[in-house]
């Protein structure tokens, strides 16, 4: 069987994505983003990402096909976001993936965003192992995956009980002055200053060795920045934004490491926006090769939300021989992994 | 030509499958079904199950009618970006008509204007006002329905649907039409010119999102 070519849309939040990969290989990858016009209200409004999504579904459709070289006719089957995410977002691309596909009489799936974030990274770093931990960061998701079969076994370790990772970043980045989305803006501040300048806690959440909590930090750097500023002394930007990155990309790193020992598995797969931040990757990378754990990280266009994803999954379930979804399947944001 | 219409701008998710031909329009198969919040999952099994009745591969159709609103947002995209991807996919043209001309089209009587009130939630109504013939002559626009009844109250005494009948007390001393007239997909396709060139299928919302830029961080330690 030749490898099959899947077109797969993506608008689970403020990122239009539609991408087309054959089996493995990425054929292309185009987005349309809301974040300007989000960037004014510092985060994303559900209705102004919903209306962006109808505005650019058909246009980055024809993008994809011509940065393909193809036509929706070449095209063996069709992916698409199903949840988790913002409702009226999801919607958007659901309805969009049905039209196309009952228009040119093609196979449909509805995916989980989370499995499709894990297995991007077979479009940059070969087939993936069947079993491997995923940590998942961005600003709507924080979570630690244990995948044992990539199309139908994953299973939630933990999870952010307030935060999100990227969530985090974007407020402290708005408490610094930084502009939205923090994360790129930290990373870069955060080169001139020192990581070890300011302890800032590492939470824990009782009994859930492997969730997150991202709030008390938050607040801490929130706090140490209005002390300062009523001690009328300048706020050592570059040293907070630093010392922020260290203590969130050492509670990511540290959990993620525990539960690929804990459940000995050999691989850790790095996704979301949040693993385009450099501290994270750097320290995963020392980590994972003092534990012996192969790191899978793809590159940062590929973190972050995108159809491609969407598509690599895609392919995965018509190579392995899974059933297409029927039409009336949900738009469903509080989608549940397999 | 062989037509697709549909309409998700209400709580009835309705397509209509239709022969145009000159100034006539013969149905040959349709779906009205109550979908509530249910939109995006039931739309398109109703294409493929008219389009099946009708006889009628999705490749033979000439062209799309669908309705642009007014109505509350979410459900309404369902059947633009629908009807988007579908005259992307199928290359034909698409259409954009007003829904509430739709219902205006089905229960025009020829005896004075009329309005078509719908709801708008948020204690307001989109409305539209007609002409006997049943063409738009005003609208469609959003109002609280108090100031609605007040503006119509010189123009016209009858008028119609959900938004007319959820505020009584505004619309004492008209004519309200009893029964909620959602739009029909077959109406539309009555109402559209297809002589017209396709527009841009661009939503009625006729509201902005309600979103405010924030102001400077609010500080965690007491002052």
């Amino acid at each position: 069987m030749t490898a099959p070519v899947v077109l797969g849309i993506e608008t689970s939040c403020d990122e239009t994505g539609v991408g087309i990969v054959r089996g493995g290989e990425l054929l292309a990858d185009a987005l349309a983003s809301s974040v300007e016009e989000q960037a004014r209200f510092g985060g994303v409004v559900p209705e102004v990402a919903s209306r962006a999504h109808l505005e650019a579904m058909v246009p980055t459709v024809t993008r994809a096909l011509d940065e393909a070289g193809l036509r929706l006719a070449d095209v063996d089957a069709i992916a698409v976001t199903a949840g988790p995410g913002l409702a009226g977002a999801l919607l958007v691309g659901v309805a969009a993936a049905k039209a196309y596909a009952l228009s040119a009489g093609k196979p449909i799936y509805g995916v989980n965003h989370l499995a499709a974030h894990v297995a991007v990274d077979r479009l940059a770093n070969g087939d993936l192992p069947e079993e491997c931990v995923a940590l998942l960061v961005s600003g709507g998701h924080s979570s630690l995956l244990l995948v044992r079969g990539l199309v139908d076994n994953l299973t939630p370790l933990g999870a952010t009980v307030d935060d999100a990772a990227g969530e985090a970043f974007d407020k402290v980045a708005r408490v610094l002055g930084l502009p939205f989305p923090g994360g790129p803006h930290i990373d870069r501040a955060a080169r001139d200053g020192d990581a070890g300048a300011i302890d800032f806690p590492r939470g824990v959440v009782r009994d859930a060795p492997y969730s997150f909590t991202f709030s008390g930090l938050k607040t801490a750097v929130a706090r140490w920045i209005e002390a300062k500023q009523r001690a009328g002394e300048q706020v050592p930007v570059a040293d907070v934004a630093a010392s922020f990155q260290e203590a969130v990309a050492d509670v990511l790193t540290a959990r993620a490491v525990a539960a690929c020992k804990a459940h000995d598995v050999g691989t850790l797969v790095i996704g979301g926006g949040v693993a385009a931040n450099s501290r994270l990757r750097a320290m995963a990378a020392d980590r994972c090769e003092a534990a012996g754990i192969a790191l899978r990280t793809p590159p940062p266009k590929l973190c972050t939300d995108n159809g491609a994803m969407v598509a690599a999954l895609g392919a995965l379930l018509v190579e392995r021989g899974v059933e297409p979804s029927q039409l009336d399947f949900p738009a469903d944001s509080a989608m549940a992994l397999i | 030509m062989l037509v697709l219409a549909l309409d998700t701008s209400s709580p009835t998710v309705t397509v209509a499958v239709c022969d145009v031909a000159g100034g006539d329009v013969r149905l040959l198969a349709e779906r009205n079904e109550t979908a509530d919040n249910r939109h995006g999952e039931r739309l398109a099994p109703l294409i493929t199950a008219s389009l099946r009745e009708a006889g009628v591969v999705p490749r033979q159709l000439g062209t799309l009618v669908v309705g642009l609103g007014p109505a509350p947002f979410t459900g309404l995209r369902v059947g633009i970006v629908t009807a988007r991807a579908m005259s992307d996919a199928l290359g034909i043209a698409a259409y954009g008509v007003c829904s509430l001309d739709g219902i205006a089209h089905r229960i025009a009587i020829g005896d004075g204007p009329f309005a078509v009130v719908t709801d708008a939630r948020r204690k307001q109504v989109y409305w539209a006002l007609y002409g006997e013939t049943g063409h738009r002559i005003d609208g469609p626009e959003l109002a609280p329905p108090a100031v609605l009844a007040e503006e119509l109250r010189s123009r016209t005494t009858d008028v119609v649907g959900a938004g007319a009948l959820k505020y009584p007390e505004s619309f004492a001393g008209f004519t309200v039409r009893q029964g909620d007239p959602s739009p029909r997909a077959v109406d539309l396709v009555w109402c559209n010119d297809f002589a017209a060139p396709p527009g841009d299928l661009a939503p009625m919302y006729l509201r902005r999102p309600d979103a405010q830029p924030p102001g400077r961080p609010k500080a965690v330690t007491p002052s």
